[in-house]
């Protein structure tokens, strides 16, 4: 039996990974998996909170997650490509569209 | 209280939402306009029956639909009309046609858009005039000023995007504060957003005045009252001739109407306190937007200054609160959606052919589009109010309303009449007397040819109205009658009626 | 209800012509619109017989304007006073049709002016015929209407153009009283139908209304502003600005519109309303001044003009005078009958002018004329006969109607007697100019071009057949009014129109009538006497009075300079203020600075802010990484 305390930890150090990597890299697929990764940290911590509590609840949350991960993914994706097409490039410093 | 088998007004009022889905598979621009076209003739045909059904003694909402739409705030899905709202239902559908028709040519770009925009804004329109629900008042009332919003954005001329986001903003900002008003007159009101159940209600004398100046806001906007109008000659000036037409015709219509339909009844003792600088602020209107006509060198924008002006005269007799006025400022309304839209009309379909608004380049266009010369010498003596035409018997009520009302205002209002006279006829002058411009001499680089067919067929059913309404309004004025009686009821007799010091109690009340 | 037609008939004319006019009719349609007029005319007599039978028509067609306690019907009055009109209306009005087909020949308009003038027809019979106060405003306001289009009728013009719009707006001044006049009616007797009104006309007496802080007599009030309708119908001064400039009009529409029958509509309206102008004396008294000082002013104008139609209007403008100066003494009928004799000489005097401006190809500045006599001897026997009518020589028309205005004014107390004194000078005046008229067109020798005088002709039968019906109207009609000291009971219109306008009684002996009547007979003779020394025996003299007298000559010739003034003082500055203070600075600088400016300010705000944007993705999520950190270590620390 694993203790709650080591699957915490697990999920803070991949949290920490994820925005890490999402501060530090300038690709955006990267960043993307970066993403990813701090998501499923947290599916992770949910699940384990959820089997320790013995409640569901937090399952269903892993759930919703998963499911707006993928739209994200794809969606990021998509405008990721669609960006791509328009500017071949998929550094971050050299996006900055939105500066005001 | 519907004596139909349907639910006429529903059919009415979302016949045009359908013709939008339908358009939705389009591709064909003739086949869009047709479609169009056949959308709003149903929409005006489907609304026929209200006139016959219509029973014009009482003063009770007629053709009433309801159903809950969001039960558990106690938010209806509610309409039905009266003698005020009834004309403005067929205003609309009347004028909707009258736009597809004058866009049969000069639109080609992103056709399918462009009539959507017209159909939902028609939707838009009519269900202002038959909602009984503050939220769906409130849900067409905003819903109207997108399409209107990207008509004038996409299609408008040089302009338009600062008249674009002008209209909008000036529009927004009086409709929040209206809907501010609107909550609170929903919880004052024992959250109901009934309209009916909410006349009912004497309101606090300070709730009153509060209230009064939120919706002062958004009406006056849209009227619009000087001097809050500058959004006006850039808006109806940018805006394509099918936006122009909606503008003036209906929408600037909706800011008078609110009047009538929320001020007028609810807060009757605010509107008795705010008579007076109201009826100052329309005298302005009249005289100003009269005068800043002679100054100006654009065809379209002098158009839209005189509606400043005659809304000047429908806020007047609205607010002179008495039968005459009151029918005579309904009457207006009418008459100016009429006129005005008409002439905007006329002016879309000599732009047509000129691409020019300036007046300076016009010139002897009586020899060259003789047709056309008539038909604008008609609306130009309907505009200045020529016994005979729609405008005599609206501006005539309303001054004798004014006079009634009080003498001052009766006399400023009819100097009015001689302004108008003055530069309506220095317009129509500088139009259509003297030699023709060289440049456009039928001979020369531009032929300009004289009204087709399918303008005529535009113009002919407003030039049918001008003279009904000119030689027997009663046509109309009966449809009006009990509603305005009941109306000017409503306003003198409240709690606080008769109460001489009125407003040296309101004063006390508030500071 | 067959009367009802008498109206509808031009009307439908109107209608026909105007929509096939252009395509269809053309040249042709005179042929539609002489015979409905000429069968109003036929209506009028028959209704004229009727109504002499004592019997007084008044039908409401239809329910016009309902709203509240104010109801108005489309309805029509055939008295005494609106049954001489008709005849007037009509009767002149078929003989300018007439005339007009033979004027109007070859013009590319001429569809359109038929068109017009049935039009006109229509709404001078709604004016005289309608009975309330509204449907005469109807007929008042399309009256101008049809004005405009035929003053302006060569809109290519510019002169033109302006002279017809200046007639509707300076008519829309008067129009402004007499609105306020008939809603201020409504107000006080609750009906605007001429029976009721004036059937409690009484009930005037006595009371005031507050205006601007000061009590007002109500009868005065009322009064006053109907006037000024007249006043601008009518040009009176000072509204009498637009008639001289309306002569930009083709001729017959100077004759019949603005000579004959539609000017003389602010003297049938005051004829109208006389039980209410009974009831102020003020408003009489200023009914009769501005009459005299008008017939006055107007005639010392026309002594130096030098346009043929000018100085025809002026006169116009002048004999307009005369009638109201009738009206103010009391003398209604006297003032319809200078009215109903005037029609016939005036429009003659004008339709011969036209036959004049006609055969010289629209020439019309008199210093080219001269000589006429031989080659338009028609033309020259009825302008005399025309011009001896309105001199006032004894036993013709004109004679019998303004001997019995300054008779009746001579009457009138001592304000009558200055008056009368202003009527007389009027009357010699009027005597000078108008031979003056004749002698310069007529007398002396051509002293236009060559190329003019070789073209020279009579005009044809088409012109010269209505000339002659005129010169008899010009001549006979008078003697419906002799009056009694000549032959008893000879004032037959005066009877006639006595149930609607009262008998004014007058105390004067018979001495003092025939002193009235010698002293006008005496006048006119010297005027024509000045004249004829002036501009047949020593033509230099007046070169040599000009002179001598010129900033008076030069006063006179610049029409006291009233368009001036009215320019400087009202038109200019209005629309100076128009463009400068209220577009300029108004309406751009002030409202819109605060429309665009509150958003400037707020764009001028965010230009600070928008720094933070840096577009970046990785500075926002350090920020937002930054941000959730804090947000923990709150959570954890403070927590």
């Amino acid at each position: 039996m694993v203790p709650l305390n080591w699957y915490i930890m697990l999920s803070a150090v991949m949290f920490s990974i994820g925005v890490f990597g999402f501060l530090a890299r300038r690709n955006l697929i990267v960043m993307f998996i970066s993403l990813e990764l701090m998501l499923n940290s947290v599916n992770i911590s949910l699940i384990a909170f959820s089997h320790y509590l013995q409640s569901m609840n937090g399952q269903i949350l892993v759930f919703f997650v998963i499911v707006v991960a993928a739209a994200e993914a794809a969606i990021g994706l998509a405008i990721l490509i669609a960006y791509y097409k328009n500017n071949p490039t998929i550094k971050v410093d050299e996006i900055n569209l939105l500066k005001g | 209280m519907n004596t139909l088998s349907y639910s006429i007004l529903s059919w009415t009022v979302f016949l045009p939402l359908i013709g939008v889905l339908v358009l939705l598979f389009m591709r064909n621009a003739n086949a869009i306009r047709w479609t169009t076209l056949i959308f709003t003739l149903m929409t005006f045909f489907v609304a026929l029956p209200l006139l016959t059904n219509f029973d014009k003694s009482t003063h009770l909402m007629q053709f009433v639909e309801k159903s809950d739409w969001i039960p558990s705030w106690g938010i209806n899905y509610f309409i039905g009309i009266d003698g005020i709202s009834i004309l403005f239902i067929f205003l609309t559908a009347l004028l909707s046609i009258l736009c597809v028709l004058v866009s049969w040519t000069s639109i080609n770009d992103r056709v399918r858009e462009f009539h959507m925009a017209i159909l939902a804004m028609e939707t838009g329109m009519l269900g202002v005039f038959v909602s009984l629900d503050f939220l769906l008042f409130y849900v067409f009332w905003e819903a109207m000023l997108i399409p209107m919003f990207l008509l004038i954005g996409v299609w408008g001329g040089q302009n338009r995007v600062y008249a674009s986001i002008k209209f909008f903003l000036y529009t927004l900002i009086g409709s929040l504060l209206m809907l501010v008003g609107i909550i609170v007159l929903y919880f004052y009101g024992g959250k109901t957003l009934d309209i009916l159940a909410l006349s009912q209600i004497v309101y606090p004398l300070k709730m009153q005045y509060w209230l009064f100046l939120a919706f002062f806001a958004a009406f006056a906007v849209k009227v619009p009252m000087f001097p809050v109008h500058t959004w006006l000659p850039d808006a109806h000036t940018e805006a394509p001739t099918a936006g122009s037409v909606i503008l003036a015709g209906v929408l600037i219509k909706m800011g008078a109407y609110g009047f009538l339909r929320f001020s007028m009844p609810m807060l009757p003792d605010a509107t008795k306190f705010f008579m007076g600088p109201i009826l100052i602020l329309s005298i302005i209107a009249i005289i100003y937007g009269a005068l800043i006509c002679f100054a100006q060198k654009d065809f379209k924008r002098l158009i839209a200054y005189s509606s400043v002006s005659h809304m000047g005269y429908v806020t007047l007799g609205l607010f002179t609160m008495n039968t005459q006025g009151v029918e005579g400022g309904i009457l207006q309304m009418i008459n100016h959606g009429i006129i005005t839209g008409a002439m905007f009309l006329m002016i879309g379909i000599i732009y047509e052919r000129t691409h020019t608004r300036v007046i300076a380049d016009y010139g002897g266009f009586a020899k060259i589009v003789p047709w056309y010369a008539g038909f604008f010498i008609i609306l130009t003596f309907a505009s200045v109010g020529l016994p005979g035409t729609n405008g005599f018997i609206g501006e005539f009520l309303i001054i004798l309303g004014a006079f009634k009302a009080n003498k001052i205002i009766g006399v400023l209002a009819t100097t009015g009449i001689i302004l108008g006279a003055g530069y309506m006829l220095r317009l129509y002058q500088d139009i259509f007397f003297q030699d023709p411009n060289p440049e456009y001499e039928a001979t020369g680089k531009h032929p300009i040819v004289d009204i087709n067919l399918r303008e005529i067929i535009t113009l002919v059913p407003l030039f049918i109205l001008v003279f009904w309404i000119g030689f027997y309004p009663n046509t109309f004025l009966e449809y009006m009658h009990a509603s305005v009686e009941h109306l000017i009821s409503q306003v003198n007799y409240t709690e606080y009626a008769g109460q001489e010091n009125l407003i040296a109690k309101f004063i006390s009340e508030i500071f | 209800m067959i009367y009802t037609l008498i109206p509808l008939l031009p009307f439908l004319s109107f209608i026909i012509i105007i929509l096939l006019g252009r395509n269809f009719i053309r040249d042709k349609a005179h042929f539609i619109a002489i015979p409905a007029v000429a069968t109003s005319f036929l209506l009028a007599i028959s209704a004229f017989m009727e109504v002499s039978n004592g019997k007084v028509i008044n039908i409401d067609v239809y329910s016009w304007i309902v709203s509240g306690d104010f109801n108005v019907s489309f309805g029509f009055l055939i008295d005494q006073l609106t049954a001489i009109m008709l005849l007037v209306v009509t009767s002149i009005g078929t003989l300018i049709f007439i005339y007009s087909v033979g004027y109007m020949h070859g013009d590319s308009g001429y569809y359109r002016f038929f068109a017009y003038l049935s039009l006109f027809i229509f709404s001078m019979l709604i004016l005289v015929m309608g009975n309330n106060f509204l449907m005469m405003y109807f007929g008042w306001e399309a009256v101008g209407l049809c004005s405009y289009f035929l003053i302006g009728f060569w809109f290519h013009k510019k002169s033109a153009g302006d002279a017809g719009k200046k007639a509707f707006i300076v008519n829309r001044f008067g129009d402004f009283g007499f609105g306020l006049g008939v809603i201020l009616i409504f107000l006080t007797f609750g009906s605007l139908e001429f029976t009721q009104v004036f059937g409690q006309a009484g009930i005037l007496a006595g009371q005031t209304i507050n205006f601007l802080g000061t009590e007002v007599d109500l009868a005065t009030m009322i009064c006053l502003l109907l006037f000024c309708g007249a006043v601008g119908k009518s040009a009176q001064i000072p509204l009498h600005v637009w008639l001289p400039d309306a002569m930009e009009g083709p001729t017959p529409v100077s004759a019949l519109i603005h000579a004959a029958t539609m000017v003389t509509a602010g003297v049938f309206m005051v004829a109208r309303c006389n039980p209410l102008f009974i009831m102020s004396p003020v408003a009489m008294n200023t009914v009769a001044i501005v009459g005299g000082v008008t017939a006055i002013l107007a005639a010392t104008i026309a002594l130096v003009q030098n346009d043929i139609k000018r100085v025809i209007a002026y006169s116009t403008v002048s004999q307009l005078g005369y009638m109201f100066l009738a009206l103010g003494v009391g003398a209604f009928s006297a003032g319809i009958f200078h009215l109903y004799t005037h029609a016939y000489f005036k429009a003659l005097l004008f339709l011969a002018s036209g036959s004049v401006i006609h055969a010289l190809h629209d020439e019309q500045d008199m210093r080219n004329m001269g000589g006429l006599k031989k080659y338009m001897p028609t033309t020259y026997k009825v302008f005399v006969i025309a011009t001896l009518s309105i001199t006032g020589i004894p036993f013709l028309s004109g004679f019998f109607s303004k001997d019995e205005i300054l008779w009746k004014a001579y009457q009138h107390g001592d304000l009558g007697k200055f008056l009368w004194f202003l009527g007389t000078v009027a009357a010699l005046l009027t005597a000078f100019y108008s031979w003056r008229l004749i002698y310069m067109t007529f007398h002396g020798k051509f002293r236009g071009t060559p190329e003019q005088e070789k073209h020279l002709h009579e005009s044809p039968p088409i012109i010269t057949v209505p000339l002659w019906c005129l010169a008899i109207g010009a001549i006979f009609a008078g003697y419906v009014g002799i009056p009694p000291i000549f032959v008893e009971h000879g004032d037959k219109i005066g009877e006639f129109l006595a149930p609607v306008l009262g008998h004014s009684e007058g105390h004067g002996t018979h001495a003092e009538e025939y002193f009235v009547i010698f002293a006008s007979i005496f006048v006119a003779l010297a005027g024509w006497f000045v004249a004829h020394i002036m501009y047949v025996k020593k033509t230099d003299l007046p070169q040599k009075l000009g002179t001598m007298f010129a900033p008076v000559h030069k006063l006179l010739y610049n029409k006291y300079w009233i368009d001036e003034l009215y320019s400087k003082t009202l038109i200019q500055p209005m629309l100076k203020a128009s463009e400068k203070v209220i577009l300029g600075f108004f309406d751009k600088i002030v409202i819109e600075g605060i429309v665009n400016g509150v958003p400037a300010v707020i764009a001028s705000f965010s230009q600070g802010i928008r720094k933070v944007q840096t577009g970046l993705l990785s500075n926002y999520g350090l920020v937002m990484a930054l941000g959730a950190l804090c947000f923990v270590g709150y959570l954890i620390f403070m927590g």
